[in-house]
């Protein structure tokens, strides 16, 4: 791989044993993807936030490195809420590393929102054409096929290596070849909320790696897309996708040549929640990936002032900024007995382990409780769900 | 094969010497290897049982989740990480692990390597790109 000669610099280790690690990290990944150069990055979002996912050598690794970070750099969610930890039912030794995760970040210069959607919250990260280094895959998912944005889904370690160097080798959804659709997608159904993430579960599964595009024929939102493609990453490993008329369009447009066609129909859509009901569940997770200022309010609505059940519960998770943005919001859904938590969720927090089942209408939160955190997981709408946790009305 | 000299590729730098653990089978160091001993773990692996500490382990790449990065960094931290690892291919978990940790990690060498008996005395130069058996060591 070509270095310019700063870069070799920094590579032989002139500018300290931290970068010199991390120049050789991003050095190995360029050359295990054939990757001819690096490319300076416009922004940076960290996965292996988590304690419960790296554990004590992962912070340990991060508490021992020096230096800054050089573009703006974000954080994935936590294992817990930074500050209402305790309701979540986290104990103190756990809560101690995971502060120490953080702030061990924060030493490097990294902003310590700990979020799975920072393009909610940040427009200046990622606009159209950008080189990004993001980790959390649904939102590498979003950078890449909403904004038009250019990211390959980065681990930990690479991610915060990209952040302190700036750059990342160019290699993958970084360059227009890859990013041509490898299956077409006809959706011959109306589809609409919990829907789209029905569908990213059922695509995902279907197109592993692939870059589907589909045609629709409802028009999604933010967060319809926000949805399909955080299940399709979760289902599938998919980090970019396109949706006719609604997102960006491939490279050269106007010559597709998908290797597959898939039609997909309402009963297909049907069976992602007829197969996982929500009889047995003991509480209710909204929010994965985290609201939006819209989602909290529509939820907001929905409960309408009552209660959630004397033995369930109903938690909606969210970025602290969306929470701060919106108190009246947070003040509503919480006086039902409802908690907002922030800075984590229901994927990454070791508090979800011990509920027995969960009901959800995410396709991610879907396809990741029962293998990350040994949850079951029922699917149905938002509607659905919040009915399912509140006290049911007296006539 | 003995005093073999063989090229490959350097991944992570430097150079160690050690006793080979070879195996065909790709290692998911979240699983299948315990961080607080060293042992391979998972009964399904070809090398149930072994230690990879101070071993130039021999094996084809890595596979599973991007946190065997850290099991790696873990078992350095413990003195119970392989002295030098060598793939056919690596792949961003072990290459990440072994960046991180300060074990010389090296690829694309001859298939040959492979067929090299555990227990045989192996150098691997990540910085000079060569990987040197010694069959037979000790005779």
């Amino acid at each position: 791989m070509y270095l310019s000669r700063d870069e070799e610099a920094v590579y032989q280790g002139e500018r300290g044993e931290t970068l010199a690690r991390m120049m050789q990290i991003l050095v190995a990944l360029g050359d295990i993807y054939g990757a001819e150069r690096l490319v300076t990055v416009k922004s940076v979002q960290i996965a292996g936030v988590s304690y419960k996912n790296i554990g004590p050598a992962g912070l340990e690794w991060i508490s021992r490195l020096q230096g800054r970070v050089a573009v703006p750099s974000i954080l994935n969610p936590a294992g817990m809420d930074l500050v209402r930890w305790r309701e979540m039912g986290i104990d103190e030794a756990f809560a101690e590393r995971q502060r120490a995760v953080v702030q061990a970040y924060e030493r490097l210069g990294v902003c310590i929102d700990c979020t799975c959607t920072p393009y909610q919250i940040y427009d200046s990260l990622a606009g159209r054409g950008d080189h990004l280094a993001w980790s959390e895959s649904s939102a590498v998912s979003y950078a890449n096929s909403v904004i038009g944005a250019r990211s390959n889904r980065e681990g930990g370690p690479s991610a915060l290596a990209a952040a302190l160097v700036g750059k990342t080798a160019l290699y993958g959804y970084h360059l227009d070849e890859n990013r041509m659709p490898t299956h077409l997608i006809d959706v011959q159904a109306d589809l609409m909320g919990s829907d789209f993430g029905a569908l990213g579960f059922l695509a995902g599964g279907m197109v592993k790696d692939g870059v589907p595009f589909f045609r629709l024929r409802s028009a999604p939102g933010r967060d319809d897309l926000k949805a399909l493609g955080a299940a399709m990453a979760a289902s599938g490993s998919v980090a970019l996708y396109y949706v006719q008329d609604a997102t960006a369009a491939p490279p050269g447009s106007n010559n597709l040549h998908p290797q597959e066609k898939i039609t997909l129909g309402r009963a297909e859509i049907d069976q992602v929640y007829e197969q996982h009901p929500a009889e047995g569940c003991d509480a209710v997770a909204i929010g994965c990936p985290h609201c939006s200022g819209e989602e909290l309010e529509r939820v907001a609505r929905l409960i309408g002032g009552r209660k959630v059940k004397a033995k369930m519960k109903l938690w909606i998770c969210t970025a602290r900024k969306v929470a701060d943005a919106h108190p009246a919001l947070v003040a509503a859904i919480e006086e039902s007995g409802a908690r907002v938590f922030c800075d984590t969720c229901m994927v990454v927090s070791p508090a979800t382990e011990r509920f027995s089942k969960m009901l959800t209408c995410s396709g991610k939160a879907l396809a990741y409780l029962p293998g990350l955190a040994g949850v079951k997981a029922g699917y149905c709408s938002l509607e659905d769900c919040i009915e399912a946790a509140l006290v049911e009305e007296r006539q | 094969m003995m005093n073999m000299e063989i090229k490959c590729h350097r991944v992570a730098p430097g150079c160690a010497g050690g006793e080979a653990l070879v195996t065909k089978e790709a290692i998911s160091f979240l699983g299948n290897v315990d961080p607080l001993t060293g042992r391979v773990v998972d009964p399904a692996h070809e090398l149930f049982g072994q230690c990879v500490a101070g071993k130039v382990l021999i094996f084809p790449g890595g596979k599973g989740s991007t946190v065997g990065s850290y099991v790696i960094y873990q078992l350095k931290k413990l003195n119970l990480a392989p002295a030098a690892m060598i793939n056919l291919r690596s792949e961003p978990i072990v290459a990440v692990g072994a960046i991180i940790s300060g074990i010389p990690l090296v690829d694309r060498v001859l298939e040959a390597v492979m067929k090299v008996r555990s227990g045989t005395w192996i150098e691997v130069d990540a910085d000079g790109e060569w990987v040197r058996v010694h069959e037979e060591k000790g005779e």
